[in-house]
């Protein structure tokens, strides 16, 4: 019985090996080295003297941190309760649809999602072309027939990119909350109709609960990846007046690649590490907690 | 009683009268809503549409003014000058390379701690469970300063090895496998053991062949998310010739000036592996995605 015990043991540490390298090399050592270089003043390779706070304080009193801050907010806000809302919406109608119609339109919007963002940058920065794109025809009457740059006007910049973003997740979050309308049994609605529940209580006494979980997972999920945002605005800047863009994860590379400040970068990570841990734990209380209701 | 049954009889017959003509209004506002959701999903697709038309034009058809939805001269003019003056083929081994490696080394890391954590009792299986939960918070870019100075350490930048590495922190697989090996059960283990069956076995015959569906479903969108990943290839790499395509094909358009056709000739054909798995296999892709978000799909 000890011998097998022991034996349990044994395997269960030869299976756990590749796990136990990888993680302890590629998670968590880098971790705490980002945690210790950030009260350093380390280059992005190699020592450096212990500074204490001072990086932070660095950050703190830098403008193109701040301006980094704010458009990462701002590509949040702009991104993340459009394409949200617009997940449930499609996710209702997709639902509607039955057989090789509702695998056809779904497929539609869900296509995108699967793309690199290379190809979807590619893609759209054609749509919007100023001299060719066929988005222009779309944006020419407003303007009174002047073609616009869109990704070279700054105000147009990060709604534009935030419009491309909604458009390539769009159809996954449309996906997750089908998932979650087919969670919901018919029975529910069938004995909803036979009480004379109208359609619009219906939606609002029975799906909208139901419904607020798989909302609060999908506000979250895209919360948490918006605020890594780099490519999509790395490529339509396309190395044109970085500064006026910039966001967080730019802000890092930036900080580590150009400038070789390694200690700084690693702060700024922190900041951005927090930020998401935080922001996350505290939305999905919040939702949690109205959903319980 | 029978004054009764006719109440009853007039009340289930207004009910399906109500119903009958909320029927018909919903087959009409039913059908608009079809419509509008059929045309809403030929807007989000054109795009995609549109992107892979233009290739097949030559360039002076591309820039003529007007939206023409089918070239008057189809060419492949556009694919030939892309594969044969960029490299595109070098940058397609280095996707395919890196993308696998990863898929391989997950799944097998994956399943392995997945089914120790899931059915061996062992010590510090609760602190590496706590683990894995806490790395599924750490947000992976926030390493990259880190990640970096490691890679160069180990003289892995620019290599297929230093970009295949951090991209091996995925604690939702195991957290999958960890779920589908719980749900297996007992029965088959007490069987097993009793016929004398090891570990291993246990893991290779009945384990991993049970939940061969999940293992599939996995390594495809775990495959998807390695040939579509941008960020690390794009700060591993500094060199053409180990550039993964995602990060390659960003660097056509400078070398080549503009030309519409070409940069998205090269994007269509770094899309199109991911495309065709996609449409294969559609279904595991979907279950996947809802898995690891968190749904039962």
């Amino acid at each position: 019985m000890i011998r097998s015990r022991r034996n349990e043991i044994l395997v269960a540490y030869a299976l756990m090996a590749p796990f136990i390298a990888i993680y302890a090399v590629l998670f968590v050592y880098p971790s705490l080295k980002m945690f210790a270089l950030a009260f350093t003043n380390a280059p992005l390779i190699g020592p450096g003297d212990w500074v204490g706070f001072k990086n932070f304080q660095r950050l703190w009193s830098d403008r193109l941190f701040w301006t980094s801050v704010w458009n990462t907010c701002y590509f949040v806000i702009l991104s993340v309760i459009p394409s949200t809302v617009l997940g449930l919406v499609v996710a209702i109608a997709v639902n509607r649809l039955t057989g090789w119609l509702q695998s056809l339109v779904l497929a539609a919007f869900f296509l995108p999602y699967i793309l690199p963002v290379s190809v979807v940058y590619r893609i759209w920065s054609w749509m919007f072309d100023k001299d060719f794109g066929i988005a222009q025809t779309v944006i020419t009457p407003f303007t009174g027939g002047e073609h616009v740059s869109v990704f070279r006007t700054l105000p147009l910049f990060m709604p534009a990119v935030a419009f491309v973003t909604i458009w390539w997740f769009v159809g996954f979050n449309a996906l997750l909350f089908i998932a979650g309308l087919r969670n919901i049994s018919c029975e529910i609605y069938e004995a909803a109709e036979l009480d004379g529940a109208g359609d619009w209580t219906t939606f609002r006494r029975i799906t909208w609960p139901l419904i607020w979980p798989i909302t609060a997972l999908v506000m979250t999920i895209q919360l948490i990846l918006q605020l890594k945002i780099f490519d999509q605005v790395y490529l339509f800047a396309n190395n044109v007046r970085t500064d006026a863009t910039m966001v967080m994860v730019q802000y890092i590379l930036k900080q580590a690649f150009q400038m070789n400040k390694g200690g700084l970068a690693a702060a700024a990570s922190m900041v951005l590490f927090i930020l998401i841990v935080g922001v996350s734990v505290l939305q999905f209380q919040l939702l949690r907690a109205k959903g319980e209701r | 009683m029978s004054a009764a049954a006719g109440l009853a009889d007039d009340a289930v017959a207004a009910v399906s009268a109500r119903r009958l003509s909320r029927l018909r209004n919903v087959n009409l506002l039913g059908l608009v809503a079809t419509v509008a959701t059929v045309l809403a999903a030929i807007v989000c697709a054109f795009p995609l549409y549109w992107g892979l038309i233009t290739t097949f034009k030559p360039e002076d058809e591309i820039v003529r003014p007007g939206v023409q939805l089918w070239p008057e001269h189809f060419t492949f003019q556009n694919y030939w000058h892309v594969l044969t003056t960029t490299k595109i083929g070098v940058w397609y081994v280095n996707s395919l390379v890196t993308s696998a490696g990863v898929t391989v080394i997950v799944l097998a890391m994956a399943a392995g701690a997945g089914y120790a954590i899931s059915q061996l009792d062992f010590p510090g299986r609760r602190i590496f469970w706590g683990l894995i939960l806490a790395s599924f918070m750490v947000p992976i870019p926030a390493l990259i300063v880190t990640h970096f100075e490691l890679m160069s350490q180990f003289h892995w930048i620019n290599t297929w090895a230093g970009v295949i590495a951090p991209q091996l922190i995925a604690p939702i697989t195991v957290i999958i496998y960890k779920q589908f090996f719980d749900s297996v059960p007992k029965d088959f283990r007490e069987a097993a053991a009793i016929d004398g069956a090891t570990e291993f076995q246990l893991l290779f015959r009945i384990y991993l062949p049970m939940n061969w569906g999940i293992t599939t479903a996995l390594a495809i969108i775990t495959f998807i998310g390695a040939w579509n990943l941008f960020l690390w290839p794009f700060v591993a790499v500094t060199t053409d010739d180990q550039m993964n395509i995602t990060v390659g094909i960003t660097q056509v358009h400078d070398a080549f000036g503009v030309s519409y056709g070409r940069d998205l000739a090269v994007a269509m054909l770094a899309a199109l592996p991911v495309a065709i798995v996609y449409l294969v296999f559609q279904r595991k892709v979907t279950q996947a995605i809802m898995l690891s978000a968190g749904i039962k799909g």
